[in-house]
C-alpha cells in the first residue's frame, strides 16, 4: 500500500472545495463586518470556479478508481462535477442581492452552500455505498439548515422541518435498503453488487424487498409521485435563493447516483423495476402537471412542473439502454438549467419585501421590464418543450428513447401531457404580454448588479436550442455514457 | 482557415445583433459605423478566401453538429469552392456599398439604427446560404432571407401598400418554399443524407429510381426532386408565375431593392440551382423545364417594363427579365455561365437601383418618369453611372453585361435540351426589348424637356458623397467585370469542379477579344443598337410617338398595363377562395367543435380535475409521510402480484 | 449461537416502529426525531448482523459513519426544532400546516 496507489486526485475538486468552506468560515468569523459581504461571497464564487476549472484540468478519458474503490472518476463524473460547481456558482451570483437583502448572506450560508456542493460532488464520484451515502446526506444536511437559515419566516422553518422529517425518513429507507443489499451481496462496492446481483433470480423476495426500498429512497430525492410531497412545500417556503440552489445543480447529481446505483448496478433486475418507474414517471407527469394549472404562487407551479419533469427525466432512465440513460442525462442537465434561470429571474424580480412569488405579480411585466419577460418567455417556452429552445430537444431525445425500446404506450400519454402543462407555462407568458400591470410598481431588475444581469442574459440565450452547445452537451451525455457501459 | 470562413458570417451577425438590441443607445454614428465596419471586414475576408480558392483551396466540413435524429446528422457546415467564393465576394461587396449608400439614404428615418441591423443581419442569413454545404443550413438561409426580405418590404410598416406588399412577397414565396421543403424532404427520403457531397456522389445510382405516381405512372425520383427544388428556385428568384411579389416589393426602401431585390436574395434560386447542377444534369425534363420557365419570364416581362412609368418598377421589371435570362442559361445546362451572369449583373443592376435611388433623392421621393427629366445637368455623377449601369445591362462591348448575355445566347444556341429553339429566340429578341425600355429609362429621366414640380426644380441637385461614391465603385465592376472574367469562366477555370463543367456547347475557350470581335458580325448586338435608335426616336425625336403606338395597340397596351392580369387572378382565386374557406371552417369547425366542445371542454374539465387533486396536498407532514408509505407499500405489492 | 434471523427481524421491527412513529404521531415533533434514529438503529443492527456473519469488517465501518451522520442529524434536527419554536411557539405537528395545496 503506497500512497500512490491512493490515486487521490480523483476527488481534488471536492477536495478544495471542503478546505475553501472551513476557510470562508473562520475568515468571516475574522473579518470587519462591512468586508464580510463581499470577500466572503467573493471567495465563495471563486471557489465554485477553481473546482469546476480543477475539473477540467484533470478530466479523465478513462475510468479510474480512487480511494481503494471508494471513488470512481469518468466521463459522467467530470461532467456532473463540471455542471454542478457551474450552476452553483451562477445560482449563488442570482441569489446574492436577494440574500442580502434578507440578511441571510453570512459565512454559514456561503459556508453550507459550499458544503452542500461537496456532499452533490461526492455523490457523484460515489462507487461505494459509503461515499454515497456521506455524499446524500451531506447534502442534505446543508440544504436544510439553508432552508432554516431564514429563521425569521413562518413559512421557512416550517419547509425546514418537513423536508427535514420527510429526507430523513427517505435516507432511513434508504440506508435500510443498503444494509439489506449488504447483506445479500456481501459487498459494499458498486461493481461487486453489481456481479454480484446478476447471481440471483428475478423475483427473489428479498432481494426485490431491497431493490423497491433502494427505489423508494432515490425517488424520494428526485420527488416523483408518491414520494413527492416536499417538493411543493420546500419550494415555495424556501428563501428563492436557496429554492435556485437546491432546484438546479442537485437534478444533475441525482441522475448520477440513480445511474450508478439502480441502472448499472441493479440493471440485472432492469424487468423488475422498468414497470416500476412507469408507473411512477406517468404518475408524476400527471399529477405534476394537473395540479400546477391550480396554483396561484410562482415557486409552487414551478414545483409541481418539476414533479412532472422529473418525470420525463425518469422516461429516460426506465428506457434501460444506454440511449435512454444519455437521454436523461441530457434532460438532468437541460432541466438545471433552465431552472436556474427561472429562479433567477424570479429572483431579479423580487426586492425588498417583494417576494415575486404570486402569479399575478407577473401581469404587465413586458410593460414594466421587457427585457426580464422576455427571458422569462424563454425559460417558460422551454419548460413546455416549445421547439426553438432546448426543453424541446430535452423532451426529444427522452421521447426517442422511450419508443426506442419498444414502449410506445408509455410515450403516448406522457405526450399527451405535455399539452396540458403547455397550459399553465403559457399562462405565465400570457399574464406578462397580455395583462395590464398591477398598480404598485415593483422593484425593477435594473436594480439588480450588472454580473447577475449579463449572466442572465447567457443563461437565456443558451435556451435558444440553434446554439452550439446543446449538440456538444448531446454528444459528451452520450459519451460518457457509452463509456460507462462498457 | 476555418475561422476565416466562421468569422466571415459571424461578425456580420453580431455586428447585427449589437445595433438591433443596443441601437437606441449606440446611436446613429456608432450603428452605421459598426455594421459598416463589420461588413467591410467580411467583404476583405471573402477576397482572401477567394484568392485562397483561386490557388486550388477548398473546403468542405462541418463546423457543429446541431443534432441526430435517427442517424441523420443535421450540421452547420461550410462548403468553400470556386462557386461559394464568387457569391461571397458579390454579396458582400454589393452590401458594403448598399451599407455605405444607405447613410445618405435613410439620412433623415426614425428606424435608421434598426435598418442597418436589418441590413447586416441579411448579409449573415445570405453568407450563411451561399456557404453552405449541406441542405438543412441551405434552407436556414434560405427562410432567413425571406424573412429579412419581408421585414425590409415593411420597413416603412406604417404604409399600407408596405404592409401589403411585404405579406404578398411572404404568401407567394411560402409557395415556392412548399416546393423546396419537399424536394429536400425528397432529397432526404432518396439518398438518406443531407449532405451535399454525399447527395451528388450517390446521385447516379439513383438515377433510374422511380415511384408509382397516380393512375400508376412511373416517375423517376430525380426528376421529381429537381422539379422541386425548382419551385423552391421559382419562387425566390421570381420566376412566372411567382414573379407577382417581386415588383411589390418596391415598396421597400430603394437600397433594399438593390441588395435584396436585384443583387443578392432574387439570385439565390440561380445559386441554388447551379450548386444542384449535378442532380439537374441527370433530368432532361427538369431541365428543359427551367429552360421554357425562364424563356418565358425573360421576354414577359421586358415587355412589361416598357410601359411603367414608375421609375423603380422599371428597373424592377428589368431585373425579372433578367432572372429570366439566368434562368434560361440554367436550362441550356450552362451553369457557370448563369453564375457569371448573377455576378456581372448582381454590380450592374445594383448600381441602377443606387442611380434611381440617388434621382428618388433628389427629388424628394418623386418616382414617376413623366415628372423627371434633364436631369443630366443637374446630376453628372448619377447620370455617368447610370449611362454605364444601362450600357452594361443592355449589353453594349465591353461592358460587363455584353459579355455575360453573349454568353448565354451563345450557350442557348447550341443547347439541346428541348425548348431550346424557343428559347432561342426569345432572349435573342430579349435584347431588343431590353436596349428599349432600358433608354428610354434613361431619357426619361436625364433627357429631353424638364418636367419637374416647381419644388423639385428648385433644390434639385446632386447627391452626397456617401450615395455617389457607391454608384462610383458599382461601375468600375459594371465596366470590367465582364472583361476579366469572361476567358476563366468559358474556359472553365473559374468555377472548376464547383459546377458541372460545359462541355460539348463549343463555346469553350473563347476569350474575350474573340467575343469582341464576333460580336459586331452577331444579331444580339445590332438589336441592342437597334433597340438603343427606336428609344430614341420614340422618347427624344418625336415625343408623341409613344403614345400614338400605344393607342394603335391598345389591347396590347392595356394588357401590359394590367401586367397580363396575373395579380387579379391570384387575388380572385387565392385571396378571396381562401378567405371564404377560412372563414367557412372557422364558423364550424373551429369555433363549434374545436373551440367550444374539445378546447374549452377539456380545459375546464382539467382545471376542476386540478383542484380536486390538489386538495391531497394537505399540509400535514404525518400525511405526507403517509403518502410515501403507501407508495412503497404498492410498490411491494405489485412486485408480489406479479 | 443467535442465527442471523433473530437479528433481522429484530432490525425490521425497530424499522417499522420508526417508520409507523413517523406518519402516527400528530403531537410532538420531539417523537419524530426519536422516530428517526430509530430507523437509523435498525440499519445499523442490519449491518452488524451482517458484518458479523459474512466476517467482513466493511459493514462495521459503515456503522460508525452512520452513527456520525445520525450525530449531526439530529443536532440539526433540533436545530431546527427550536426556529420552529421561536417563530410559532408550537412543536405541535399538526401545526406545521401553513404550507399546503
Amino acid at each position: 500500500m503506497r500512497l500512490s496507489d491512493l490515486q487521490i486526485w480523483t476527488i481534488t475538486p471536492e477536495i478544495i472545495v471542503a478546505i475553501m468552506a472551513c476557510a470562508i468560515l473562520m475568515i468571516d468569523v475574522a473579518m470587519p463586518e462591512r468586508a464580510r459581504k463581499t470577500i466572503g461571497f467573493g471567495l465563495t464564487v471563486s471557489t465554485l470556479l477553481l473546482a469546476a476549472i480543477a475539473v477540467v484540468v484533470g478530466q479523465d478519458a478513462g475510468y479510474t478508481i480512487g480511494l481503494y474503490g471508494l471513488v470512481v472518476q469518468d466521463r459522467v463524473s467530470d461532467i456532473a462535477k463540471l455542471g454542478i460547481c457551474l450552476i452553483t456558482a451562477v445560482a449563488l451570483v442570482y441569489g446574492r442581492s436577494y440574500t442580502e437583502e434578507r440578511n441571510l448572506l453570512r459565512g454559514e450560508f456561503l459556508a453550507l452552500a459550499l458544503f452542500g456542493t461537496v456532499g452533490m460532488m461526492v455523490m457523484v464520484s460515489a462507487n461505494h455505498l459509503i461515499t454515497l451515502y456521506i455524499g446524500l446526506e451531506l447534502f442534505s444536511l446543508c440544504l436544510y439548515a439553508l432552508i432554516a437559515l431564514h429563521r425569521d419566516s413562518a413559512e421557512a422553518t416550517e419547509a425546514a422541518m418537513k423536508y427535514f422529517v420527510l429526507g430523513a425518513l427517505a435516507s432511513g429507507i434508504l440506508l435500510y435498503a443498503m444494509s439489506l443489499l449488504y447483506g445479500l451481496t456481501g459487498t459494499l462496492e458498486l461493481a461487486g453488487i453489481r456481479q454480484s446481483v446478476s447471481g440471483f433470480s428475478a423475483d427473489d423476495l428479498p432481494l426485490a424487498v431491497a431493490l423497491i426500498l433502494v427505489i423508494v429512497g432515490l425517488l424520494f430525492k428526485l420527488g416523483a409521485v408518491p414520494f413527492h410531497m416536499w417538493v411543493p412545500d420546500v419550494y415555495a417556503g424556501s428563501p428563492t435563493s436557496v429554492t435556485a440552489y437546491l432546484a438546479s445543480a442537485p437534478k444533475i447529481a441525482a441522475f448520477v447516483i440513480i445511474l450508478r446505483l439502480l441502472a448499472i448496478s441493479l440493471e440485472p433486475l432492469l424487468e423488475v423495476w422498468q414497470d416500476m418507474l412507469i408507473a411512477v414517471a406517468l404518475l408524476s407527469i400527471g399529477f405534476g402537471n394537473l395540479v400546477a394549472i391550480a396554483q396561484r404562487n410562482m415557486k409552487r407551479m414551478l414545483a409541481y412542473s418539476t414533479i412532472s419533469h422529473m418525470g420525463f427525466f425518469l422516461l429516460g432512465i426506465l428506457s434501460g439502454d444506454s440511449v435512454g440513460y444519455s437521454a436523461a442525462m441530457l434532460y438532468a442537465v437541460i432541466h438545471a438549467v433552465v431552472s436556474l434561470g427561472v429562479f433567477g429571474c424570479i429572483l431579479h424580480f423580487s426586492g425588498e419585501g417583494f417576494e415575486a412569488d404570486q402569479l399575478d405579480d407577473y401581469r404587465g411585466l413586458s410593460k414594466t421590464d421587457p427585457w426580464l419577460a422576455f427571458l422569462m418567455l424563454l425559460f417558460m417556452l422551454s419548460l413546455a418543450g416549445v421547439p426553438p429552445t432546448v426543453g424541446f430537444y430535452a423532451k426529444l431525445s427522452v421521447f426517442q428513447a422511450v419508443i426506442g425500446a419498444g414502449l410506445l404506450w408509455v410515450a403516448v400519454p406522457a405526450a399527451l401531457f405535455v399539452v396540458v402543462g403547455a397550459f399553465y407555462y403559457l399562462r405565465v407568458v400570457k399574464l406578462m404580454y397580455f395583462d395590464e400591470p398591477v398598480a404598485k410598481t415593483p422593484v425593477r431588475s435594473s436594480a439588480a448588479p450588472l454580473e447577475s444581469r449579463a449572466l442572465l442574459t447567457v443563461n437565456g440565450l443558451l435556451i435558444i436550442g440553434i446554439m452550439p452547445w446543446i449538440g456538444v452537451i448531446a454528444e459528451a451525455c452520450r459519451n460518457a455514457i457509452l463509456l460507462v457501459g462498457s | 482557415m476555418e475561422t476565416v470562413y466562421l468569422l466571415i458570417p459571424l461578425v456580420c451577425l453580431a455586428a447585427a445583433v449589437l445595433v438591433g438590441l443596443a441601437g437606441q443607445w449606440l446611436g446613429r454614428r456608432a450603428a452605421h459605423s459598426i455594421t459598416i465596419g463589420a461588413v467591410a471586414m467580411a467583404f476583405v475576408l471573402s477576397v482572401v478566401v477567394a484568392v485562397e480558392v483561386a490557388g486550388g483551396q477548398r473546403f468542405d466540413g462541418s463546423v457543429y453538429i446541431w443534432a441526430v435524429s435517427d442517424g441523420i446528422q443535421f450540421e452547420i457546415g461550410f462548403l468553400i469552392d470556386q462557386l461559394s467564393a464568387v457569391m461571397m465576394v458579390v454579396v458582400t461587396f454589393v452590401s458594403l456599398m448598399v451599407h455605405v449608400y444607405t447613410i445618405g439614404y435613410m439620412h433623415d428615418d426614425p428606424g435608421y439604427t434598426r435598418f442597418f441591423s436589418y441590413i447586416s443581419l441579411f448579409t449573415f442569413a445570405m453568407l450563411m446560404l451561399v456557404m453552405s454545404n449541406n441542405f438543412l443550413q441551405l434552407f436556414f438561409g434560405w427562410e432567413a432571407v425571406g424573412l429579412l426580405s419581408y421585414l425590409l418590404i415593411g420597413f416603412w410598416f406604417e404604409r399600407e401598400s408596405a404592409n401589403f406588399a411585404s405579406l404578398k412577397a411572404f404568401l407567394v414565396n411560402r409557395v415556392g418554399d412548399l416546393g423546396f421543403l419537399l424536394g429536400i424532404a425528397a432529397i432526404l427520403y432518396v439518398f438518406g443524407s443531407l449532405d451535399y457531397a454525399a447527395v451528388f456522389a450517390s446521385a447516379p445510382q439513383h438515377a433510374t429510381e422511380t415511384m408509382t405516381g397516380i393512375l400508376g405512372s412511373q416517375w423517376r425520383w430525380l426528376t421529381i426532386i429537381c422539379l422541386l427544388l425548382f419551385v423552391g428556385a421559382m419562387g425566390k428568384s421570381a420566376q412566372v408565375p411567382l414573379h407577382v411579389w417581386l415588383p411589390d416589393s418596391m415598396e421597400g426602401p430603394t437600397p433594399i431593392s438593390a441588395l435584396i431585390h436585384a443583387a443578392t436574395m432574387v439570385t439565390a434560386g440561380i445559386f441554388m440551382v447551379a450548386r444542384m447542377s449535378p442532380l439537374f444534369e441527370l433530368s432532361q425534363t427538369a431541365l428543359s423545364v427551367v429552360l421554357i420557365i425562364g424563356a418565358v419570364t425573360t421576354i414577359s416581362m421586358a415587355l412589361i417594363a416598357l410601359v411603367q412609368n414608375d421609375i423603380k418598377r422599371v428597373v424592377a421589371y428589368s431585373t425579372l427579365s433578367q432572372l429570366g435570362y439566368m434562368t434560361v442559361a440554367l436550362g441550356a445546362s450552362a451553369y457557370s455561365i448563369a453564375i457569371f451572369h448573377l455576378a456581372t449583373h448582381a454590380f450592374f443592376k445594383a448600381l441602377l437601383f443606387l442611380a434611381a435611388g440617388s434621382v428618388i433623392i433628389a427629388l424628394h421621393h418623386e418616382q414617376d418618369m413623366r415628372r423627371m427629366g434633364a436631369l443630366w445637368k443637374r446630376m453628372p455623377v448619377t447620370y455617368l453611372t447610370a449611362l454605364i449601369g444601362t450600357l452594361a445591362l443592355v449589353g453594349i462591348p465591353p461592358f460587363a453585361g455584353f459579355f455575360s448575355k453573349d454568353a448565354i445566347i451563345e450557350a442557348v444556341a447550341l443547347s439541346h435540351t428541348p425548348g431550346a429553339k424557343f428559347a432561342y429566340v426569345v432572349v435573342v429578341a430579349g435584347v431588343f426589348v431590353t436596349a428599349l425600355y432600358s433608354f428610354r429609362l434613361i431619357f426619361m429621366v436625364f433627357h429631353g424637356p424638364s418636367r419637374l414640380s416647381e419644388d423639385n426644380r428648385k433644390h434639385a441637385r446632386e447627391s452626397p458623397w456617401v450615395v455617389t461614391v457607391p454608384l462610383i465603385l458599382l461601375a468600375i465592376p459594371s465596366v470590367l467585370a465582364g472583361l476579366v472574367l469572361v476567358g476563366p469562366t468559358l474556359s472553365g477555370h473559374l468555377f472548376g469542379e464547383s459546377v458541372m463543367p460545359i462541355d460539348g456547347h463549343g463555346i469553350n475557350g473563347y476569350g474575350a477579344t474573340d467575343m469582341l470581335v464576333h460580336a459586331w458580325v452577331s444579331l444580339p448586338l445590332w438589336l441592342a443598337i437597334a433597340g438603343i435608335a427606336v428609344a430614341w426616336i420614340l422618347y427624344l425625336r418625336s415625343p408623341h410617338a409613344a403614345s400614338r403606338i400605344a393607342n394603335r395597340f391598345r389591347l396590347l397596351h392595356e394588357i401590359l398595363i394590367r401586367k397580363y392580369g396575373v395579380d387579379e387572378l391570384y387575388e380572385r382565386v387565392f385571396a378571396d377562395g381562401g378567405q371564404a374557406l377560412g372563414r367557412t371552417l372557422w364558423k364550424f369547425g373551429d369555433r363549434l367543435i374545436i373551440d367550444d366542445t374539445l378546447v374549452n371542454g377539456t380545459a375546464k374539465l382539467v382545471g376542476r380535475l386540478s383542484g380536486v387533486v390538489r386538495s391531497l396536498q394537505t399540509g400535514y407532514v404525518y400525511h405526507y409521510a403517509f403518502a410515501m408509505i403507501i407508495g412503497l407499500v404498492a410498490l411491494m405489492s405489485w412486485f408480489l402480484w406479479t | 449461537m443467535i442465527p442471523l434471523s433473530h437479528y433481522l427481524v429484530l432490525g425490521a421491527i425497530l424499522f417499522s416502529i420508526g417508520v409507523v412513529g413517523i406518519f402516527l404521531n400528530r403531537k410532538n415533533l420531539v417523537v419524530l426525531l426519536m422516530a428517526i434514529e430509530l430507523l437509523l438503529l435498525a440499519a445499523n443492527m442490519n449491518f452488524i448482523a451482517f458484518s458479523h456473519y459474512l466476517g467482513d469488517l466493511a459493514g462495521q465501518v459503515f456503522v460508525f459513519f452512520i452513527l456520525t451522520v445520525a450525530a449531526a442529524e439530529s443536532a440539526i434536527g433540533l436545530a431546527i426544532l427550536i426556529v420552529v419554536f421561536r417563530s410559532r411557539r408550537t412543536i405541535n405537528v399538526q401545526d406545521l400546516d401553513r404550507l399546503q395545496g
